[in-house]
C-alpha cells in the first residue's frame, strides 16, 4: 500500500479563510450530529424524554393541585414554561460538551490543527442549537399529545419559537464561557447543572410570582426566564399570571433584550477563555 | 520555506503558570528526521515544552522555530506542518476511529472522498481495520493510543510530537506503540519529538535524548553516550534472603570492580556497568564469581537504570548545572 500523504490547505485571503472558519464549523457541527445516528437513543434520552417527563410530571402528578390564572388547563398555562426550561437545561449539555472536550484534549487537538480556531466553538454552538431545535420540537408534539394548543395565529407561534431559541442561542455562551473556565473542574460542572434548578423553578414557569414573598418574586420576574415565558404565553395564547410590574408589560421586548444582553456579556467572554488557554 | 537542519529549535523558552517556573531557559534543537527524546519526572516541564511548541501555548520569553516557523508568529504554518498526540487520547469516543480519522481529516481540509480515503489508510497502517467502524469507548487502550498516532498524522506531518505515548499502557499494547512509531520514522521524512518518564523507552526509539528537570535540559546526547554519562546499565542480582545481601554485594562488586548497591526491600544488590565494559562478559563474570563463592542467587538480570537512579546521578555530579531549587 502506498500512503497519499496529503497536505493540508492553508487559507489564502480573507476571503479564503471566511470560507474555511464556515466549512470547519460545519464539520465540527457534523460530529455532533454523527452522535445522533451513533447513539439515537442516548440523544433522545437527553434531548427529548427528560423533559416529555417533566411535562407528564407536572401536568398530570401536581397539575390538579396547581392554581391556573383564569379558569385554563395547568397544562395549557404549564407547556411555554416547560419550553423555556428545556432551554435553560441547554446551559448544562453545552457546558458539559464544551469542558469534556477540553478535558480529554479534544479541543487541544483541533487548536493544534490548521483549522479555524472559531470553528471549535461555533460548530459547538451550532450543533446545540440543533439539539435544542429538536428537543423544542420533540415538546411541542408532546404539549400538542397532551392538549396543549397554540391559539394565537400561525406568525404569533413561531415567533415564540423563535425567542425560545434565542433565550437558547443566549445560554449557548453562557455554557461555552464556564465549559472553557471550569473544565479542570468537574465539581464546578456539577454545581452549574446543579443551579439549572434553581434557574428554572425561581421564575413564572409554575407558579405566580405573586405567591412568593416580596423580594423573591422579584427576582423571579426579572429572571430573563420569565420574560421569555410571559411573552411566549402571550404570543401562543395561552394564560398567564399578569400582575403590575413594570418587567411584566414589558415582557415581549425584555424577551429579546435579556437574551441580547446575556450575548453581549457571554459571547466576549467566551472568547476571552479560549485564548486564555494560550496562557 | 529555508530548508534548515533542524526541525525543532528552541532558545531559552520560559514559562511561569501562577507560582510555579515549568520552564525555565528552555532550549532543544532536535536535528530534522530524527526521533529525539525528552526525558523527565513528572512536573519537569516536558509538557508544557510539548505545548508551546505545538502553538497551544505562548512562551513567557525565548523563541522556538518548528518546521522552520516561528511558534507565536507563525502558528498557522506551524499546525499545518505537525502531529500533536497527547497524554489522552484525544478523540471523540462516541464516534467510530473511521469517523474521527475522516473528521480530522475534513479539518485539515481534505476533501470528503480524500479524508475518507486517507482514513482508511491509516487505519489499515495501525492494524485497526477491522474495528475501524466499530465506537472509540469499545477500543482497548493500545488501539486507543494507535488510533490517537493515527489522527496525528493525517497529513503527514514533518515534524511529531508524542506526548509520553505509552504512559499508562500495558506491555503488550506499548510494543504495539513502539513498533508503530518505529514504522513511521523508517523513512527518515518525520521528525519525532516524543517526551517519556523512561529511559528505555527514549533508548528503544530515540536517536538523541535530553533529558529536562525544572524546566530544563540538564543532559542530552545520544543514548549510548548519555548512558555512559549516567553510569552505564545496572547488574541486578536478587537473593532469596536477605541475610546473603552483604556477601553477594561483596562478591559482584569485586567482579565488577564497582560499588554495589544493596536493597533490603527487593532482595537485591544492584551493580554500574560501565562503559566500555562488555555488558554480557560483566553478566558472565558475575555469575561465574557468585558460583565460585558458594552464593545462590535467584535471578540475575541487565538494566537500563530507572529515572530515578539517572537523576541521582546528575545531581549528585559536582559542577553540573542542575539548579534544584527552581520550581519545587
Amino acid at each position: 500500500m502506498t500512503p497519499t500523504t496529503p497536505a493540508p490547505a492553508l487559507p489564502r485571503g480573507p476571503l479564503d479563510r471566511m470560507r474555511w472558519a464556515v466549512a470547519d464549523g460545519w464539520t465540527v457541527t457534523r460530529r455532533d450530529l454523527t452522535h445522533w445516528a451513533r447513539r439515537p437513543g442516548a440523544v433522545i434520552a437527553g434531548s427529548v424524554l427528560f423533559p416529555i417527563m417533566i411535562v407528564l410530571m407536572f401536568g398530570y402528578l401536581f397539575g390538579g393541585a396547581m392554581r391556573t390564572p383564569g379558569d385554563g388547563r395547568y397544562l395549557e398555562f404549564l407547556m411555554p414554561g416547560m419550553f423555556a426550561m428545556t432551554m435553560v437545561f441547554g446551559i448544562g449539555a453545552t457546558l458539559v460538551s464544551v469542558s469534556t472536550d477540553a478535558a480529554r484534549g479534544v479541543t487541544d487537538r483541533f487548536r493544534s490543527m490548521p483549522m479555524a480556531p472559531s470553528a471549535v466553538v461555533v460548530g459547538r454552538a451550532a450543533a446545540d442549537m440543533l439539539n435544542s431545535a429538536l428537543a423544542l420540537a420533540a415538546m411541542i408534539a408532546c404539549g400538542l399529545a397532551v392538549g396543549w394548543r397554540a391559539r394565537g395565529g400561525l406568525g404569533d407561534a413561531l415567533l415564540a419559537v423563535g425567542l425560545l431559541l434565542l433565550l437558547r442561542f443566549a445560554f449557548v455562551w453562557v455554557g461555552v464561557y464556564l465549559g472553557l473556565t471550569f473544565h479542570r473542574n468537574p465539581e464546578a460542572v456539577t454545581a452549574v447543572r446543579t443551579l439549572e434548578f434553581p434557574i428554572g423553578f425561581l421564575a413564572n414557569a409554575f407558579v405566580s410570582p405573586a405567591t412568593m414573598p416580596g423580594w423573591l418574586g422579584a427576582i423571579a420576574e426579572w429572571n430573563p426566564l420569565s420574560a421569555t415565558i410571559s411573552a411566549t404565553r402571550r404570543l401562543f395564547g395561552n394564560p398567564g399570571w399578569g400582575g403590575d410590574s413594570w418587567i411584566v408589560h414589558h415582557a415581549l421586548p425584555m424577551a429579546v433584550a435579556w437574551p441580547l444582553l446575556i450575548v453581549a456579556i457571554f459571547f466576549p467572554l467566551s472568547v476571552r477563555s479560549f485564548r486564555r488557554l494560550r496562557r | 520555506m529555508s530548508l534548515t537542519d533542524y526541525a525543532v529549535v528552541a532558545e531559552g523558552l520560559r514559562k511561569r503558570f501562577r507560582g510555579t517556573t515549568a520552564l525555565d531557559g528552555f532550549d532543544l534543537a532536535v536535528r530534522a528526521g530524527t526521533v529525539h527524546g525528552l526525558l523527565g519526572r513528572n512536573g519537569a516541564g516536558k509538557t508544557t515544552a510539548v505545548r508551546v511548541l505545538t502553538t497551544l501555548l505562548r512562551s513567557d520569553g525565548g523563541r522556538a522555530e518548528v518546521a522552520g516557523y516561528d511558534v507565536g508568529r507563525q502558528a498557522d504554518r506551524v499546525r499545518a506542518r505537525i502531529g500533536l498526540v497527547g497524554q489522552h487520547t484525544a478523540v471523540d469516543e462516541a464516534l467510530s476511529g473511521r469517523q474521527n480519522l475522516t473528521m480530522f481529516g475534513r479539518l485539515y481540509h481534505l476533501g470528503a472522498r480524500a479524508a475518507a480515503r486517507r482514513a482508511d489508510e491509516l487505519l489499515e497502517r495501525f492494524g485497526l481495520a477491522d474495528t475501524g467502524r466499530k465506537a472509540v469507548k469499545d477500543y482497548s487502550g493500545g488501539m486507543r493510543r494507535r488510533l490517537d498516532l493515527a489522527a496525528g498524522l493525517i497529513v503527514a506531518p514533518p515534524v511529531l510530537f508524542l506526548d509520553e505515548p505509552t504512559t499508562g499502557l500495558d506491555p503488550h499494547s506499548r510494543n504495539e506503540v513502539w513498533a508503530a512509531v518505529r514504522s513511521l520514522v523508517a523513512d527518515g521524512t518525520t521528525t519525532v519529538l516524543l517526551t517519556t518518564q523512561y529511559l528505555e523507552e527514549a533508548d528503544q526509539l530515540a536517536h538523541g535524548i535530553s533529558v529536562i528537570d525544572s524546566g530544563r535540559v540538564i543532559a542530552e546526547g545520544d543514548p549510548e553516550r548519555l548512558k555512559a554519562a549516567l553510569g552505564g546499565d545496572r547488574l541486578d542480582v536478587v537473593v532469596r534472603d536477605v541475610a546473603d545481601l552483604p556477601a553477594t554485594a561483596a562478591v559482584v562488586g569485586r567482579a565488577l570492580g564497582a560499588r554495589p548497591e544493596t536493597h533490603e526491600d527487593t532482595r537485591r544488590v544492584s551493580v554500574p556497568v560501565r562503559p566500555p565494559a562488555d555488558r554480557v562478559a560483566a553478566l558472565a563474570e558475575a555469575a561465574r564469581a557468585l558460583r565460585d563463592e558458594g552464593v545462590v542467587a535467584e535471578d540475575i538480570a541487565l538494566r537500563r537504570p530507572t529515572l530515578d537512579e539517572v537523576f541521582l546521578h546528575l545531581t549528585a555530579a559536582p559542577g553540573d548545572r542542575v539548579d534544584a531549587e527552581a520550581s519545587r
